[in-house]
């Protein structure tokens, strides 16, 4: 017994049933993933300019030479992807060790102020991105002098309050006895984060270094202010710029559209499990 | 005997404080740098006329700007237009879609799950330039393909004032929704088989199971993606951005993109100071008043 009735009295009558939830979830889908099947397809048309072309739904044939053309847009293409790789991957290994550690203690440890502390934390998540944008900014160029630097472009997302929040919830479900075990038999708080936390918390980590890499990975706006030259841009902020310089290649721009998606697509595909679950954290109780 | 357990206590929380600050250090300091001492600064630069070298002091004159000029109030009332728009929407079919999604095996809404969630993992920039392309005003373009099978006329979508925000609400009716769904459906798999054997033994219909069990169970679910929805809408800007630049007319000028022209291409970053704050300002009574009205069962 659920929600749905599922004893009908004929088999037909279920079978129609479930027949028209699937077609509309079926339509739904399709008008979802139309744009990026789109994408995709249209990326291995030829590099002629859109006037000349029309859009087709179906491709008529494969080629690569959108891939090239892309490529060949200047000597900086390579860049991109590599300074998307270094940062996202900079700021998921900062992230996964510094929220580890701060939620671990956080959750399981006795200091003076820590609920003070945390309470700050969680209250500086509902500040619109807006308000600290320009302080940032100003902060990153003007007093630090890092602009067009990879610190620049890591630095301000080395741990974020998100993912200390996200660990916290985690780990206030690791029952306390083992750490005072621990204790007891003379184990340091280095010791029991090392031996006893870290097995225990492989899925929040994994959850939240998934999570972490594509929003870096993805992330546009930070990027575009911090960069100035084109060896320093990442994949996302060449995209935008190759867009403005050609404005007329169509399937080109499908290309690099394809190419900066694509690797998400394909830790998504591999690690689906951790990307779903990653979503319900922290927005449905137990 | 108590006593001696308050001071062995005592000694814990003690051994524990040095270590517990090690391990927030790294955590506290980035806090500190990159979110506390911003939106300090913040207050002080919306009070002043800001200039790299030797900025001047003007009190409330950028809040005044703002309050008097008329852009900023054309920005906040489309981003409210894109958030009702939006938000309510973009929930209704979120539940529709999972509650349709459950009469299925787990391996069939793996599937739907996925699908619905790939445009939140594909990066906002690639879904823009693929957007730009199928809202082409020409006749070739894709939307326009579809309008004009149902016997409409070709549309200049991004670039009529007429249709350039609805061009951009209907992205996000298509691209924004997965993370939703995939909320909900957690929320429902959570709610207990025994009610509904309770409610059939009642008599109760489909809709009846709906209506007094699922909308209420699901209450708390519904009124997190509709606060965090709605704080989430009131920064949008992204997409009008890189799409429309704010225009046709500043018809999708939201708050969010003028914050950032004035700061990045005016560099008048006293008054994006300011009017930061005020958005700020804006979101904070906007979430108040749900969590006033409907209720306060919910847990972060």
């Amino acid at each position: 017994m659920a929600l749905f009735n599922n004893n009908f009295r004929s088999g037909w009558a279920l079978f129609f049933r479930n027949g028209l939830i699937i077609t509309f979830l079926g339509l739904f889908a399709l008008a979802t993933i139309f744009p990026i099947y789109f994408m995709i397809i249209s990326s291995f048309g030829d590099p002629v300019e859109a006037g000349a072309m029309s859009y087709s739904i179906f491709p008529s044939k494969i080629s690569f030479e959108s891939y090239k053309f892309f490529f060949n847009f200047n000597q900086y293409t390579y860049n991109w992807l590599l300074n998307s790789l270094i940062v996202a991957g900079c700021i998921t290994v900062s992230n996964v060790l510094f929220a580890t550690l701060a939620g671990y203690a956080f959750a399981k440890m006795n200091f003076k102020g820590k609920n003070v502390l945390f309470a700050i934390l969680l209250g500086s998540m509902m500040i619109p991105g807006q308000v600290t944008q320009v302080p940032l900014y100003i902060l990153m160029v003007n007093i630090f002098e890092l602009k067009n630097t990879y610190e620049a472009l890591i630095m301000p997302s080395i741990v974020t309050v998100y993912n200390i929040f996200l660990v916290k919830q985690f780990m206030s479900s690791i029952p306390k006895e083992i750490i005072e075990a621990a204790k007891i038999e003379g184990c340091s708080q280095p010791k029991i984060f090392y031996y006893i936390i870290l097995p225990l918390s492989k899925t929040v980590m994994a959850v939240l270094a998934i999570l972490t890499f594509m929003a870096a990975w993805n992330d546009f706006f930070w990027p575009f202010l911090v960069t100035q030259t084109m060896d320093m841009q990442t994949i996302q902020v060449g995209l935008k710029n190759f867009r403005f310089a050609n404005t007329t290649y169509f399937a080109p721009m499908m290309a690099g559209a394809t190419i900066s998606a694509v690797p998400m697509f394909i830790l998504f595909f591999s690690l689906q499990k951790y990307f779903l679950e990653g979503v319900t954290v922290g927005a449905v109780k137990g | 005997m108590s006593q001696t357990l308050t001071r062995k206590k005592k000694l814990k929380v003690e051994s524990d404080s040095g270590w517990g600050y090690a391990f927030i250090a790294v955590a506290l300091i980035a806090f500190a740098l990159f979110t506390a001492y911003p939106v300090i600064n913040a207050f002080i630069i919306s009070l002043q006329d800001y200039r790299p070298l030797g900025s001047t002091f003007v009190g409330l004159e950028n809040f005044k700007e703002s309050f008097t000029d008329g852009l900023f109030w054309k920005a906040l009332k489309n981003t409210g237009v894109y958030t009702l728009l939006t938000v309510p929407f973009n929930i209704f079919l979120s539940f529709l879609v999972a509650i349709l999604i459950l009469p299925f095996k787990k391996k069939t809404q793996t599937v739907f799950k996925a699908i619905y969630y790939l445009p939140a993992v594909a990066s906002g920039v690639a879904l823009a330039v693929v957007w730009l392309w199928i809202f082409d005003p020409l006749k070739s373009g894709i939307a326009n393909q579809i309008v004009m099978f149902f016997g409409l006329e070709n549309q200049n979508w991004l670039g009529s004032s007429a249709t350039a925000m609805f061009s951009l609400v209907l992205m996000s009716w298509l691209s924004s929704h997965g993370t939703a769904i995939i909320i909900y459906l957690a929320a429902l798999l959570g709610i207990d088989n025994s009610y509904y054997e309770a409610a059939e033994i009642d008599g109760a219909s489909f809709l009846q199971k709906l209506w007094f069990i699922v909308i209420p169970f699901l209450k708390p679910t519904t009124l997190f993606l509709l606060v965090t929805g709605i704080i989430g809408s009131f920064q949008v800007f992204q997409n009008a951005y890189l799409m429309t630049g704010g225009g046709p007319d500043h018809a999708t000028t939201m708050v969010g993109l003028l914050i950032f022209n004035n700061a990045f291409t005016y560099f008048e970053f006293g008054e994006a100071a300011a009017q930061s704050l005020m958005l700020a300002a804006v979101i904070g009574i906007v979430s108040f008043i749900q969590f006033k009205f409907l209720g306060k069962d919910i847990e972060y």
